[in-house]
């Protein structure tokens, strides 16, 4: 292989690559805070007892984890021009992102709620608590404490494919590496710096997530602690 | 100028072919290399294991358009030019053989000690353990999340249009530039890939519920 790399090149693009860095963080964090909101409410409204908004929570659910994510965001940016809706395309990896990962959490959270024993929902009836006060202190705690893990896992997994939005020319990390790509010809050179990058993001963001988790499930940081 | 019609959308559908060829190639490639990381994975040798977990880590923290940008770049380093299948089917079996080998690993140590230990008892050889012993149990085991994982190859096939290949996203991407259709060029492509992934995430919950019930059987 006669093939000299050579980094120095790169050092011009350093400050778009870390606007892009700090771009793919802030649509990663939307993405999961947005859909683990949206996921949560979707989970709540699947185990409601009318048809209707099980049924539309079965249809997103569905249509959401068997579609890949590049045609959802295609789908949203090119193809809803054609009906009148216009959107940047910051606006629409947004709305496909927290969408996406909507999906996926709202699946898991069911999980954890249908693992919940009914005889708990039936003791905060007889206690005489409200519908909201149920899930608030009896169903939703226990369930998202149970489904932590596969939460965290599913927003790595979000976080990396935030590298989809280049397609549509967001210029994320990914974005801003073709860009200098093109323009430097060092292609090896900076997807390899960007590939590293993104290994130690993916470990800050395991890092965060689960650090958060332990801050709010009093139950798991105890049984951590416990054992240490 | 074109309108959106049933040639164009046979145009998407015979890209299908070619989501699908992707497929094969990941699945059989990644299985293959992902049978062999859950191997050196069970096989207690501290450097097979410090290996395949920097391995595994490392692609599983990357995304797989990177990867896939290292794969159709890097050969040319050697002044080789390979055609976007080729890098599209090779970054997408390192990929999967990461997500495989750990499913697979966690399918071979859910199998009880015992079991190796008794097979050892009888005198049969680590590879007959494995064949006749421990591998009927763990398919059973890994079968549900490995079908889930094909959904999600089907679906990552779709970043090889980026690099220029005619699956049936990037046929969607020709047929939206030639009609000015979009909405009805993407939705017909979404439609493809649920009328594809659709029966497999079913057929990996019908799986899994079954698994649950023998499971509460024995």
């Amino acid at each position: 292989m006669d093939y000299t790399f050579q980094f120095g090149p790169l050092l011009n693009y350093l400050p778009q690559i870390v606007s892009g860095l700090w771009l793919t963080i802030g649509l990663s964090f939307v993405g999961i805070f947005g859909g683990i909101a949206l996921g949560i409410f979707c989970a709540v409204m699947s185990t409601s007892s009318s048809p209707i908004p099980r049924l539309l929570v079965r249809l997103h659910v569905e249509v959401v984890r068997n579609t890949p994510l590049l045609v959802q965001i295609f789908v949203i940016f090119f193809g809803l021009p054609n009906i009148g809706i216009r959107l940047s395309p910051l606006t629409s990896v947004f709305i496909a992102l927290v969408l996406n990962n909507g999906g996926y959490v709202a699946e898991i959270v069911r999980g954890g709620i249908e693992a919940t024993h009914r005889s708990q929902v039936e003791a905060a009836e007889s206690l005489g608590l409200s519908y909201f006060q149920t899930l608030r202190y009896v169903i939703l705690p226990p369930a998202l404490e149970k489904v932590f893990t596969p939460v965290v896992s599913q927003c790595v997994l979000l976080m990396l494919s935030t590298s989809l939005v280049s397609a549509i020319g967001v210029e994320d990390l990914t974005g801003a590496a073709m860009i200098a790509s093109s323009e430097t010809f060092r292609t090896m050179e900076i997807y390899l710096v960007v590939a590293m990058v993104y290994v130690v993001l993916n470990f800050v963001f395991r890092a965060v997530l689960n650090v958060a988790g332990l801050m709010i499930f009093t139950r798991s940081r105890r049984r951590l602690l416990g054992r240490a | 100028m074109r309108t959106f019609g049933s040639p164009e959308f046979l145009f998407i559908v015979y890209a299908l072919r070619w989501t699908l060829t992707l497929t094969v190639l990941a699945f059989v490639g990644g299985g293959i290399m992902g049978i062999v990381l859950a191997l050196l994975r069970i096989a207690r040798i501290r450097a097979f294991s410090a290996i395949t977990t920097f391995y595994m880590q490392v692609i599983q923290g990357l995304p797989l358009l990177v990867l896939l940008f290292l794969c159709y770049y890097a050969p040319s380093l050697f002044g080789i030019e390979i055609a976007a299948l080729t890098a599209a089917a090779i970054a997408l079996t390192i990929n999967s053989s990461a997500f495989l080998g750990a499913i697979w690993e966690s399918a071979l140590r859910a199998i009880p000690k015992a079991q190796w230990e008794s097979a050892d008892a009888l005198a049969l050889t680590p590879y007959k353990t494995l064949r006749f012993v421990i591998a009927p149990q763990a398919i059973r085991l890994a079968l549900p999340s490995t079908v889930g994982f094909l959904v999600q190859i089907i679906k990552q096939t779709s970043l090889a249009s980026i690099i220029g290949f005619i699956e049936i996203t990037r046929a969607g991407q020709l047929v939206s530039n030639a009609t000015f259709e979009p909405l009805k060029a993407f939705l017909s492509v979404a439609a493809l890939y649920f009328a594809v992934c659709f029966p497999l995430t079913q057929l990996s919950l019908w799986l899994e519920r079954r698994t649950a019930c023998r499971g509460a059987r024995t």
